[in-house]
């Protein structure tokens, strides 16, 4: 049975009768944004994930891939716009594969809202749908339950408001690309500075009918400052109530070990605080 | 009762805890009262050998809005004047602004005619004592802030007395309050009280030597206390804008104001 697993749900609903509450999933309370410029659209977004008013992540990604000429911006529960973007990008590939076309904003979306309402708002997902197709540049919304929106500006997510007061006061038709750039990135960081749940960068994905250029951290202004004292510790300090020893030569007794060139590195380096 | 980040408090998974259920009859409707708003904001204060700091961030909140980035947290209590030049304590507070700012004005006022009637300044101690009085008076509607006083004792060493919404109180070395409390209180009971130190290669496993705590100077609480405030503001929505501090010596208070991140 392809779909969700609802095995738990019985015992879930026992717990939840016995006022166990649900475990707290981690949203993107966010600012998206979405513009058309003459001769494609930009999408932008802030890059803070919160768990409640802890900051969860501090540099997440919320500019979705879907086709190389449609991407998509989330905001709602994190794991919702990941899953429902990765989905919905899945099966417009095989659509394309198998209709031997290049995929449409328009097939996007309507995939996306169907697969929203038939989960009357369960799935999280808040969208703003931006692309370029062979019937021209298209930019959406899509809520998570299924309505959608078509329009030359857009806005969403906690800071939606403080975005699109930017928009509205700067909005002008057939911008240019640099424009058009300029103003998601103000929308965002009136979102960034004015909105708890949205903060950290700027992400900007500009689609063309040519190419996509994903412009990560294109604005970065909430660098952390230097701490003013070093907080390393002389080695010893921590109590140590036992230790065993296990030499390299003798892991293999526990685990299989393959040696790998530290020369050549697959993949992106984690991001970590130094 | 008074938990402010509900999600910090243990995992939350305990039968007994969870609230009745309303059983209410059908249609029937419940008309509530909410006098309360969490303000969000954090403070902090630590005691040295011959001063205290107290500190707190500027920002003023309500949900994910940000309604001041200068609402001042951190007072001087009982000077004779309206600009406070001449006091001697300081009361920070953090919580629900309205009761912080309306708890500050009693207290202040309360300082002011001890001063008027004795013709000295009231103690730190004194003062502790009746702050949790006057907390204890509103037990069944209670003031929701959070608050610590901070002062020179008699001998002129550096003294915090920290307090719960209704009145429960003692004096500190050190203490952090408000939303970032969990976050900041364990980097101060490792960096000002040395907890989880020990001496290196000073024994073995439990016969290990804790390190030895001396006071510190007051530059080095200075630093401590915007590391705090700067790690805070990293990891928690509520702390940012602005810094102030007041340093409290036998010279009188000195304030300092710096900025924070604004996101």
């Amino acid at each position: 049975m392809p779909g969700f697993d609802f095995s738990n749900y019985n015992r879930n609903a026992a717990l939840h009768a016995r006022g166990v509450p649900l475990p707290k999933a981690t949203s993107t309370g966010t600012t998206i944004v979405g513009c058309i410029f003459d001769g494609g659209v930009v999408i932008a977004a802030d890059t803070r994930a919160t768990s409640g008013p802890i900051v969860a992540d501090k540099n997440c990604e919320k500019l979705h891939y879907i086709s190389p000429n449609i991407w998509c911006a989330g905001a709602g529960t994190a794991a919702d716009t990941e899953f429902t973007t990765a989905l919905i990008s899945s099966q417009l590939e095989l659509h394309s594969l198998s209709t031997g076309r290049k995929p449409r904003v328009v097939t996007c979306m309507t995939l996306l809202k169907q697969h929203l309402f038939r989960y009357q708002g369960h799935i999280g997902a808040y969208l703003v749908v931006a692309g370029v197709d062979p019937t021209g540049t298209h930019l959406f919304t899509v809520h998570a339950h299924g309505s959608t929106d078509k329009l030359p500006y857009v806005t969403m997510g906690s800071g939606s408001l403080a975005a699109m007061s930017v928009f509205e006061t700067q909005w002008k038709p057939k911008m240019t690309q640099d424009e058009a750039v300029e103003l998601c990135s103000q929308a965002i960081q009136s979102g960034i500075f004015n909105d708890l749940g949205s903060g950290s960068n700027v992400d900007v994905a500009v689609i063309t009918g040519e190419k996509t250029v994903l412009k990560r951290g294109y604005v970065r202004p909430n660098e952390r400052s230097q701490k003013l004292k070093s907080y390393i510790f002389p080695k010893g300090t921590t109590a140590v109530l036992n230790e065993k020893i296990i030499r390299k030569e003798d892991l293999g007794n526990y685990v299989s070990v393959h040696e790998l060139s530290t020369t050549e590195e697959g993949g992106d380096k984690m991001e970590v605080d130094t | 009762m008074f938990s402010q980040n509900p999600i910090m408090n243990g995992p939350n998974y305990s039968f007994n805890d969870a609230p009745p259920k309303a059983n209410a009859p059908e249609g029937a409707r419940q008309h509530r009262f909410d006098p309360y708003t969490d303000n969000g904001g954090s403070t902090l204060a630590i005691a040295g050998a011959d001063f205290t700091i107290m500190a707190g961030d500027t920002r003023l909140t309500s949900g994910y809005s940000i309604n001041s980035r200068y609402h001042p947290k951190v007072f001087k209590i009982g000077g004779t004047t309206a600009d406070q030049h001449d006091a001697t304590l300081v009361l920070s507070v953090v919580g629900f602004a309205a009761d912080g700012e309306a708890l500050k004005e009693r207290l202040d006022t309360i300082c002011k005619m001890y001063r008027y009637r004795h013709g000295k300044p009231m103690s730190v101690k004194a003062c502790a004592q009746r702050l949790s009085t006057i907390l204890y008076q509103k037990r069944f509607f209670p003031y929701y802030a959070y608050a610590i006083l901070g002062g020179l004792d008699d001998e002129g060493r550096g003294a915090v007395y920290s307090y719960d919404p209704v009145g429960s109180y003692e004096r500190e070395q050190c203490r952090a309050g408000g939303a970032a409390a969990s976050l900041i209180m364990p980097f101060l009971d490792n960096q000002v009280n040395f907890k989880n130190q020990y001496v290196p290669g000073s024994g073995e496993g439990h016969a290990l030597q804790e390190r030895e705590r001396n006071p510190l100077s007051r530059g080095a609480v200075e630093i401590l206390v915007k590391d705090a405030f700067d790690g805070a503001v990293e990891r928690h929505i509520e702390v940012g804008d602005g810094l102030q501090m007041m340093v409290i010596t036998k010279n009188g208070i000195e304030e300092i104001l710096q900025p924070l991140k604004r996101d």
